[in-house]
This record gives C-alpha cells, structure tokens and sequence, in this order.
C-alpha cells in the first residue's frame, strides 16, 4: 500500500518546537519525549535489576553462603524480578507505545496528553519505593527484615515481613496505577486518534499487540492492587483474609495473584511478538503470512490468558474437576502460540531474507521462544508439573519464554526503530556482535537450569547441595557474560545518539510491504509535532 | 554419581537427544527426573518421557524448518520473494490446518495426562498414615496410628560432603510394599515437602490439611527438601525418607515406642532438675530447634531475629514467665513459633534454662519441668 502525507507539517507558525530545558521533560505531554523517558527508564531499571542478577549468580557460583545472609539473597531475587517486569520490559513497552503508536496510525499524539505524562511520572516515584523497600531494614533498624518472598509475595511469610514490604505494597499500587493510566490512554488512542482511512485491519501487528495488551492490564491489574491492599489490611489492621486461624485462606491470595500474574506473561510477551510482526516481514520482504489469523490468535490468546491462572498452583490440592480443567486449558494455549510461530516462520518462506540485527533478534526469538511453548505444554501436564513444581526447570522455563519472548523482542524493537527515534544508524558489525553475544550467553546461562532443576534443585534457595555444583557453574558464567554484554547495548545506544550515518526515512528496504505503519512516512528523527493534518492510506 | 556430572555442557548437550529419544534414563547423571522408587512416580516418570519426547520431535521439525528457510531463502543468495504466497491455498487454509495438528498432539497429551492425574488423586485405603507438618525450618511427621513422632532436622556438614544440605539428623522411615498416605500441612507458613522419587508435590498449608500417597517399590534412602519458599532457612530443609522392609518397620516402630514412653515418664515426673542437667539438654534442644534463627551465640540476625544474649526477657531483669511464655505461645505474626505443642515440658524447662545462662545472660534462675505445665 503506498501512503500520501505532508512532509512538511513543521512549517505550521503556531508550531513552535520542543520547550528548552527540564521543563521539556517534567511538564512533557508530547508521546515522542515521554516515550524517549520511558526508555530510558527501562534502560536504568535493566542495569539495577541485571545487577541484583549478577549478585544472584555470584552467590550461587558455589555451594556455600558467600555473599550476604539468606535474607538478603531472597529480597534479591524478589527485586530482580519485580524490577525486571514493573521496572524494564513494561515501560520499555510503554516507551515504544507511546514513540510508535501514533506515528503507525498517523495521529498527532496520545489521545491523553497530560494522563500520559502522569502515567509515566509515577513510575521513579515508585522506582524510589521499591529502593525504599530494599533499604527499610537498614535505614529503620528494628523494624524487621528484607521482602523474602520472591515476587508473588505470599502469605504468610508475607505477613511475617518488616516494613519493607509495606514500601513494595505502594510500589506496585503505583506501578499498577501508571500501567493502567497508559493501557487506557493507548486503548483511547486506537480506536479514536487513527488517520480515517486507517481502519483496524490495516493496523500494524504492533498496534494490535498493544491493544490486547491495554485491555489484559485494565483487566487484571485492579485484582493485583485488591491482593495486595488486602495484604496491607491483614498486616496491619487485624483482618484475616489470609489467615487460617481467624477464618481466612493463604490460598485466596494465590488465586488472586496469578488471576494477574499469567495474563501478566503474555503483557509482557504480546509487545515482543508485534515487534517481530514488523521485523520478520521487513527483512524477509514479503508480506506477514496470515495476519488475519495474528490478530485473531492474539485475541484468542489473550482471552484463554485469562482462565488458566492455577496451572501456577497445580500442588495447592484442588479439586480432581478443577485440576483437569486448568490442565486442558494451559495444554490448549499452545494451539495460539503454535499458530504465531509457525505463521512467522511461513512469512520467511520464500522470502529473501537479510540479517541486520532486528532479524537476527526476529528469528532467535522463533526457535527459543518455541521451546519455551515446549516446556510450557510439559509443565502444563498437572502430575509432571507436580515433579518440576518450585524447581529450576520452572526457572529455566520462564526465562526462555521473558527473555527470548519478551526482552529480545525489545531489542529488536530497538534496533528496528533506532535510526527512526535517532535519526542516525547504529552501527551494524556491534549490533551484530551484541546479538551473538547475548544470545550465546543467555543459552550457557539458562539452558542448564532445566537440568538442575529435573535433578531436583529448588528455586529460590541461597545454597544447594554440591550434586548441582557443575550446572551453576555454568549458569554463573554465562549469566555473567550475559550481563557484560549489556554493556556493548548501552554503548551502541549512545553512540548512535550522538551521531553517525544519517538514517533515510525508510532505512530499511522491506518496511513498507504488508501492513506497514506510517511512521515511515515521517522524516527521521519525526519533527517535534507529526500529522498535524491526517494522512491519507491508499 | 557427582563426579559424573563433571562432563559438563557439552556432553549435557549432547547427552539430552540421546538420552531422551532412546528413552533411557540418564539418572546417575542427574540431567533427569531421578530414577523413580514407587509405583505412581513409575507412572508420572513415563508421563514425563512421553512429553520430552513430544517435545523434542516438535522442536527438531521447528528448528529444521527455520535452518532450511534460513539456507534457502536468502538475500545474497538470489532469491526472490514471492509476494503472493499468503494468498496460495496454503496460505488460506494453513491457519486452520496447523492448530487441528496440535489439537491432535494437545489432546492425546492431556488424555494420558487426566488418567495419570486420576492415579495421583486415588484415595484407596493407606496402610500408613503420616501427617507431615513443615515448619521453620524443620520437618516433623506424626504417624497417625502409632504415636510416634520424627522431627527432621538439617544435619550439619561442611559444603564439600556430598550430602551436604541433603541428611537430616532423624529421617522419615516407611515400608516398602505399602500404600502409605501422607497429610500434609504446616504450623507456620506455606512449606512444600518434596521427593522426587516417591512422591508428587502437594503444599503444606497452614490451618489446611493437602493429600498425597505412595507405595515404594525399592528399598534405600530418599532425599530431597523443601520446595516453597518459607524464609531464611528455606535452602536449609531436606527431607529425608528411609524405606525399609516391612519387617525392619515393625522393628524400629517398636523401639521408638519404648523411648518415647520412656521420655514422656520423665518429663511429666515431678523430678526437680539440677542446673546442670538442665543446662546439657537445653543446649541439645537448642541447637536443634532454636539456633537456625537465633544463632549459635544466642546472637540472633539483627533485624530479622532477635538476640537472645543480653535480650530484654532472656537476660536478668526480664521475668522467667515472659520467656516461658514466648517460648511456649510464640509471637503471632513472626517467624517464632510456638513451641508447646512440639516440645515436652522438660525440654521447654531445659532450654529456656540453658537461654538464661549462656552467652553472658546472668538471670541464673533455673525453671523446671512443672513450670512449663502451669504455664501451658
Ligand atoms: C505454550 C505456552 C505456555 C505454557 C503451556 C506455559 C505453562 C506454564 C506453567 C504450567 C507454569 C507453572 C509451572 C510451575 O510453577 O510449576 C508456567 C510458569 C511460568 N511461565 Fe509459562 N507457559 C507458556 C508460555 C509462557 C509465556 C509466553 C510466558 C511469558 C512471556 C511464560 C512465563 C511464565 C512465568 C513467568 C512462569 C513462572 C512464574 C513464577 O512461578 O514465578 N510462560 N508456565
Ligand atoms: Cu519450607
């Protein structure tokens, strides 16, 4: 489809470019900026979190408590994985939503500038609670130790926790306030802000991504926000929700965190997978094969997402009727996930493949992500999953799944989108060396988890027996290469900031065939102020 | 079966195809689930190799289809993209052709699945019953119809022991050729009691009571540990279960018999302790219940447990029926648990004792047995 629209919308008088200095930023309701903070609050957030990661495999290098007493590793990973989710891949997300959104549906900005610039201002406002959280024991001595659950919080160790996990509580409250914010302004954005000759069927996979993923989050995130304001109750205000002795249910608080938590996974995976709707297509320079049944597979994900939350909690002792119905459920997951990948690797089919670094994120992404499905299916199997249950395997599963399907997907969002946000072209032979070099890493790391974990090795333990000694090893030094490589990201990130080869409108040859938005319409970088008259689709 | 392992990736990477497609179990190297020893684990272990092996085929035809596509359908190689091909007769009806293929594989999976699960969930009559209570940070199992109670505590060893982290001062002894069943619950915060080999997970929940079951088939020692993350001590919980014939099982139950009828005789007698003898058993019942929190010197970790040396009620001023109290009662909404139900009243006597006398504590008084009772 060709695009007619008006290159030259800046000239426009009243058009007065971006305001100068901090006000640009903090009073900001312009999408490109608060996308660009957005991103560049995900990029810090990935170095905290990547830290307590490598403090996590420093500790487990070797059996022994090394490091720091049980406690502190247990808040370790709690953080490391509330940062990783609320801190990094969703606002990455978000960033790349409010850049791209409406630049691919030719709308001047997000529906809701100034909701806009609150959603993303609450998100240091909680980052500083969660530091909070993990200084409480040292800057209130007395009032009890580290957040020790892991990321789902359970009671009763929960309830058993200092203040700390008080400051987490507000944490999320405020994450979960910002990410509604933001689903119901791209939701807005989407259905009322497209150029008018841009109707639903010729969005961008991206957009439509993005879509089911807004709706996921009003969905199920208000049910987080209860779960944990009913913690808050039960910690301080003699309720029982999730007391046995006073008439409560530990096991409510479970069902009401993973009725968030599994719709949480695919909020995290569907925005990697428009990406490679865009990535595949371009550098195959062929069409999407069978966007249609995408969007049809996406939605169908997304709603399945929504009633398989105990395939979490298979060894709570549920009913033999419940028990099967969450198995068939989470079995019939796979049938979406097959259809997206298999209809990614049909649009490489008689394709004319290069591989700049999008692509080779693109295509890594297909083969991992798979075999994350595959080990899915087998935890999905309610005896078996009784075996790996609280194992390394479910560890080595998940992470196949978030990094290849959820971060790497950001990666090559990045890549793909860089020469567009920057207006420079990063520099290719690093892109490339990064992507091997991550991804290599991330194989040494995570690979062998599935083996430690079969071999019985327990997830979220300081130490462990020295019959796991050789996979950790491993694991250790992959994660540690793993987390140096992200320096190469950061460095390629800043030089093509600061300059290097102009980047063209189109800088990549295939992204304008099939469903492509119109961001590539638009010079590179976009003026401050885009479509300030609608474009036209043909 | 550690040294093995130092084969490492590689020969893990290599091993995994293998060993997996020729359907060989590759337990001594410990890459899976390890050998089964019980009938139902016999059961979810095949479960487990007919997924793998599913798995695996899915994954070698995914994989060669991208390397063909990858080979094939390159830029620098000439071709030529065929903008038409999602509008073939594949194109139109590969959407539908695809999920029935893995409607197919979904639904044999989960029908072999559900009558695993069935077996899982079989509530015929046990020939054993044992209730086992997880608690911070120790296992204790209660055989319903005998009286007799094991407490599980980790056995201290140096990181280099090839069991370290993996024995326990007092395991868990069944019979082999039984169904035994276990309740499962726990007096403190969520625990998961987990061993492979002889049974499948079920979590141990405070105030509720979760089912599952056995029938060993082998004798030998069965180790694993806990598997819901309950805190500080939770890498620090194995849980450990001896099978033995039943001939032996009758003969170990008989003597725990005796030796607990012998030390209820002496802890409900109204024998007045000498100091000393207090002291040596406190310092016994403390290091097997209390120091994983508190410390070997009464230290506790600042912050998290507090410090019993030079503490507010173990030390002088405080009064001996505070600590009593604390000791015997708990304190709701922390990690201290209350002790009464799992200790006699000589043992409670002993230690809390032995706590106002060690470390620089200078209370110097010295509790007995049958101030624990009127406490109680
Ligand atoms: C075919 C698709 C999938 C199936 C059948 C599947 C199945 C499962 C099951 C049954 C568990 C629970 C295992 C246990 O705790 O014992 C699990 C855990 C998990 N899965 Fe998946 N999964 C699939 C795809 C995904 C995707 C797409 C993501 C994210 C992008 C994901 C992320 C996770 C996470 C984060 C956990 C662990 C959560 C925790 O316990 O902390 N999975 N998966
Ligand atoms: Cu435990």
């Amino acid at each position: 489809m060709s695009v007619a629209t008006a290159h030259d919308d800046h000239h426009d008088s009243h058009d007065h470019g971006p305001p100068k200095g901090w006000q640009r930023w903090v009073y900001s309701t312009n999408h490109k900026d608060i996308g660009t903070m957005y991103l560049f609050f995900a990029l810090f957030m990935l170095f905290f979190g990547g830290a307590m990661a490598m403090y996590i495999r420093a500790e487990l290098f070797m059996p022994g408590v090394q490091l720091a007493n049980p406690d502190f590793y247990n808040n370790m990973v709690t953080d490391h994985a509330l940062v990783m989710v609320f801190g990094m891949v969703m606002p990455a997300a978000a960033g790349m939503a409010n850049w791209m959104i409406p630049l691919m549906i030719g709308a001047p900005d997000m529906a809701l500038p100034r909701l806009n610039n609150l959603s993303f201002w609450l998100l240091p406002a909680a980052a500083i609670m969660l530091i909070l959280s993990i200084l409480a024991p040292y800057l209130f001595p007395g009032t009890g130790g580290p957040v020790n659950t892991g990321w789902t919080l359970l009671p009763p160790l929960s309830i058993q926790n200092g203040i700390g996990m008080d400051f987490t509580i507000f944490a999320i409250h405020m994450l979960g306030i910002s990410s509604i914010l933001a689903s119901i302004n791209i939701v807005t954005t989407i259905l009322n802000m497209r150029a008018p000759t841009m109707t639903m069927m010729k969005m961008p996979l991206f957009v439509w991504a993005w879509f089911f993923t807004a709706l996921l989050l009003i969905a199920v995130m208000p049910v987080l926000a209860g779960a944990v304001t009913m913690l808050l109750f039960d910690r301080h205000f003699g309720t029982s929700f999730f007391d046995a002795a006073g008439g409560g249910d530990p096991i409510l608080f479970q069902h009401l965190f993973w009725f968030f938590g599994h719709p949480e996974v695919y909020v995290l995976l569907l925005p990697s997978i428009g990406v490679l709707g865009l990535v595949i297509p371009t550098f195959a320079r062929k069409p999407l094969f069978g966007y249609k049944a995408l969007v049809y597979g996406m939605g169908v994900l997304a709603v399945l997402g929504m009633v398989v939350w105990a395939h979490h909690q298979y060894t709570i002792g549920m009913s033999l009727w419940a028990t099967n119905y969450f198995m068939i459920g989470t079995i019939l997951i796979s049938i979406p996930v097959g259809l997206m990948l298999m209809n990614f690797i049909f649009t490489m089919w008689r394709g004319s493949m290069t591989f700049e670094t999008p692509m080779l994120f693109g295509i890594a992404i297909i083969l991992m992500f798979s075999f994350a499905g595959v080990t899915g299916v087998m935890l999905a199997v309610v005896p078996a999953d009784m075996q790996y249950h609280d194992t390394m395997f479910v560890v080595a599963h998940f992470h196949y799944a978030l990094i290849p399907g959820a971060v790497f997907g950001l990666y090559a969002g990045v890549f793909y989108w860089l020469p567009k946000w920057t207006g420079h072209m990063y520099d290719e032979r690093l892109g490339k060396i990064f992507f091997w070099w991550t991804t290599i890493s991330f194989n040494i790391t995570f690979f062998p988890q599935h083996f430690s974990g079969l071999a019985g090795m327990p997830r979220r333990i300081v130490d462990y027996s020295i019959q796991y000694t050789e996979f950790n090893v491993i694991s250790s030094i992959g994660g540690f290469l793993f987390g140096l490589s992200h320096l190469l990201f950061l460095y390629i990130i800043i030089q093509t900031i600061r300059g290097g080869q102009k980047a063209p409108d189109k800088p990549w040859e295939g992204s304008q065939i099939g469903t492509p938005g119109l961001e590539w319409t638009l010079p590179s970088p976009p003026p401050f102020h885009s479509f300030t008259q609608a474009p036209v689709v043909k | 079966m550690v040294s093995k392992n130092k084969t490492g990736l590689p020969a893990a990477l290599l091993l995994l195809p293998l060993g997996l497609l020729t359907g060989v179990a590759r337990a001594d190297y410990g890459y899976n689930l390890p050998e089964p020893a019980a009938t139902l684990t016999q059961e979810i272990f095949d479960l487990h190799m007919l997924t793998t092996i599913v798995g695996t085929i899915i994954m070698v035809i995914v994989t060669a289809m991208i390397v063909y596509a990858l080979y094939a359908f390159r830029h620098d190689k000439g071709a030529v993209p065929d903008q038409e091909f999602h509008n073939s007769w594949f194109g139109q009806w590969a959407w539908v052709l695809v999920p029935v293929i893995v409607l197919g594989i979904d639904l044999s999976i989960a029908s072999s699945a559900s009558s695993t699960l069935s077996s899982v969930e079989d509530r015929s009559k046990a020939d054993v019953t044992v209730k086992v209570i997880g608690s911070q940070w120790k296992w204790t199992y209660e055989y319903m119809d005998d009286g007799i109670k094991v407490v599980s505590n980790l056995k201290k060893l140096e990181p280099t022991d090839p069991l370290y982290l993996r024995d326990v001062d007092d395991p868990l002894v069944l019979p082999t050729g039984q169904r035994v069943r276990f309740l499962l619950t726990s007096s403190d915060v969520l625990h998961n009691w987990g061993i492979a080999e002889i049974v499948p997970k079920k979590i141990n929940i405070p105030g509720y009571i979760n089912e599952t079951w056995t029938h060993i088939t082998k004798e030998g020692t069965y180790r694993g540990q806990c598997y819901e993350n309950c805190g500080a001590g939770h890498a620090f919980m194995p849980a450990v279960v001896r099978a033995v014939s039943p001939a032996e099982y009758q003969q170990w139950k008989t003597e725990r018999k005796t030796q607990h009828a012998q030390a209820a005789a002496e802890a409900s007698s109204d024998k007045v302790w000498a100091k000393e003898e207090l002291m040596a058993k406190g310092q016994e019942v403390y290091t097997k219940n209390c120091l994983a929190c508190h410390q070997a010197q009464g230290q506790g970790i600042p912050g998290v447990f507090p410090a019993l040396a030079g503490g507010k009620i173990t030390n002088g001023a405080g009064a001996a029926a505070d600590h009593i109290n604390i000791v015997v009662k708990g304190k709701t909404g922390t990690a201290m648990a209350a002790w009464g139900p799992q200790l006699n009243d000589l043992d409670i006597a002993a230690v809390v004792t032995f706590e106002r006398n060690s470390w620089g504590n200078t209370a110097g008084d010295v509790v007995q047995p049958k101030d624990i009772k009127a406490a109680r």
